[in-house]
């Protein structure tokens, strides 16, 4: 038998880290696009596209992330295509970012005063200028914090990819585990390690959050 | 080959989904109440025990509010068991999902604590009540009061995360899934039936909250009329 190193072990978690890193880049990227379309449904002045967003949003929010990526990984392949872990990974990953955003998202827009709107329109700005020139520039300010703080969400979100078979740093942290038998060592470096990506996430969100209401308050 | 959805099957192994259903309630329960008491517990610690509690709870929260679910699972039901504990599944479940809980709930408690006017500690200690007695006669009260939507939608979230308790073979609602496929062949409807059991399960605990809210908090009621 092969003896592992703590070194071994900490080189192949590092290695998979990376795909935990490029696959929460990619979910919160695809996800923020998505978003935006939700947003502007939830937010428009169509009945049905309210409905529409209304119910994505409940839909992913009110399901376990892993069924979204059971359903994607084998209802892709009921098209008849093989389905690669990393495209089931994307698209569920993605769809899920979405919602949470567009949640978010909303309530920034709907924090900004009534009167921003009416003055916008006052000045005989349309609805998208309306909303390109004087809402959204203001939403995009108080979103900061929460999108940063979401991006954690993001990044352990991904460890469920593991399940479909994506080797990542929790699928690594099994793999390893298989091959060393020492699971406390592995699975306590691979908790390690999502914290050494998250904490500074969640650190930035926090600090975002207090300047943010800093610059509030002093104004009033 | 063309492809059928076909929910025939579901007559037979109705009982494999009845018995994920209880045990993912049973999970969601128990992980709940003793989660968000111990929440409770150091959401006081963080806001007003003694200062040399504080840095280790904060340390807690931290280190699990940062990591996922699925490790902190992995961690405790394979890894503890080299240092000598070892438990079942459905113990190691409830036990992740407790500390899981807590870690959230302190921080969401505390934000209702923190919010509390000063005057009312001062009204409490006027009252020659200790400071324990203050916390629990009048403080905590309507600091959950404050946060109940918060905790709810948090209940809900840790909730849909037990799914991934299946991967230590506790036979919740997704390892009934799980099974099913593996018997049936048909990943797609099983997948789906469980997640249509989980959106069923979410709606019922989220009405569920905002009733036992409006239940505990009497004076919400005439707040929120």
């Amino acid at each position: 038998m092969t003896d592992f190193s703590t070194w071994d072990i900490l080189r192949n978690l590092l290695l998979a880290a990376r795909w935990t890193v490029v696959l929460s880049f990619v979910a919160f990227i695809g996800g923020g696009i998505v978003a935006l379309l939700i947003l502007f449904m939830r937010i428009s002045r169509n009945r049905f596209a309210r409905a529409f967003a209304r119910y994505y949003v409940e839909l992913f929010q009110g399901t376990p992330l892993l069924m979204q990526l059971f359903l994607a990984f084998f209802g892709i392949g009921l098209l008849g295509i093989d389905v690669p872990a990393w495209l089931a990974a994307g698209v569920a990953l993605t769809l899920w970012t979405a919602a949470f955003l567009a949640e978010i998202w909303r309530g920034c827009v709907e924090s900004i005063p009534r009167g921003q709107w009416e003055g916008a329109g006052s000045l005989a700005l349309d609805y998208v200028q309306q909303m390109r020139l004087v809402i959204l520039p203001q939403a995009m300010r108080v979103a900061v914090p929460p999108t940063a703080g979401f991006s954690v969400q993001v990044v352990k979100g991904t460890a469920l990819t593991s399940i479909i078979g994506f080797v990542e740093l929790t699928k690594a942290g099994t793999i390893v585990t298989n091959a060393t038998f020492q699971p406390f060592t592995v699975y306590g470096l691979v908790a390690l390690l999502y914290f050494a990506i998250c904490f500074p996430l969640s650190k930035y969100s926090k600090y975002l959050e207090r300047k943010m209401a800093a610059a509030y308050t002093h104004g009033r | 080959m063309t492809y059928v959805f076909d929910l025939g099957w579901l007559a037979q192994y109705y009982p494999v989904f009845l018995k994920g259903v209880a045990i993912t309630i049973e999970l969601t329960l128990v992980g709940g109440v003793i989660g968000i008491g111990f929440g409770i517990f150091c959401a006081w610690v963080r806001a007003l025990g003694p200062t040399w509690m504080r840095p280790p709870v904060a340390v807690y929260v931290e280190l699990i509010r940062n990591t996922p679910f699925m490790v902190q699972l992995f961690f405790i039901f394979f890894g503890l068991p080299a240092l000598g504990f070892r438990m079942g599944e459905l113990q190691a479940a409830n036990l992740a999902m407790i500390i899981n809980l807590g870690a959230y709930s302190c921080e969401i408690v505390r934000a209702g604590i923190e919010a509390t006017p000063k005057g009312q500690f001062e009204a409490g200690a006027a009252l020659a009540l200790k400071p324990l007695q203050v916390f629990r006669l009048i403080v905590i009260r309507p600091a959950l009061q404050r946060i109940w939507p918060a905790l709810s939608s948090q209940l809900v979230i840790v909730m849909l995360g037990s799914a991934v308790v299946s991967q230590i073979a506790a036979e919740d609602v997704t390892f009934a899934a799980n099974f099913i496929q593996s018997r049936t062949f048909r990943a797609f409807e099983a997948y789906f039936v469980s997640t249509a059991i989980y959106l069923a399960l979410s709606i019922c605990l989220r009405k569920g909250l905002d009733y036992l809210g409006f239940f505990l908090f009497p004076s919400a009621r005439t707040e929120s009329r």
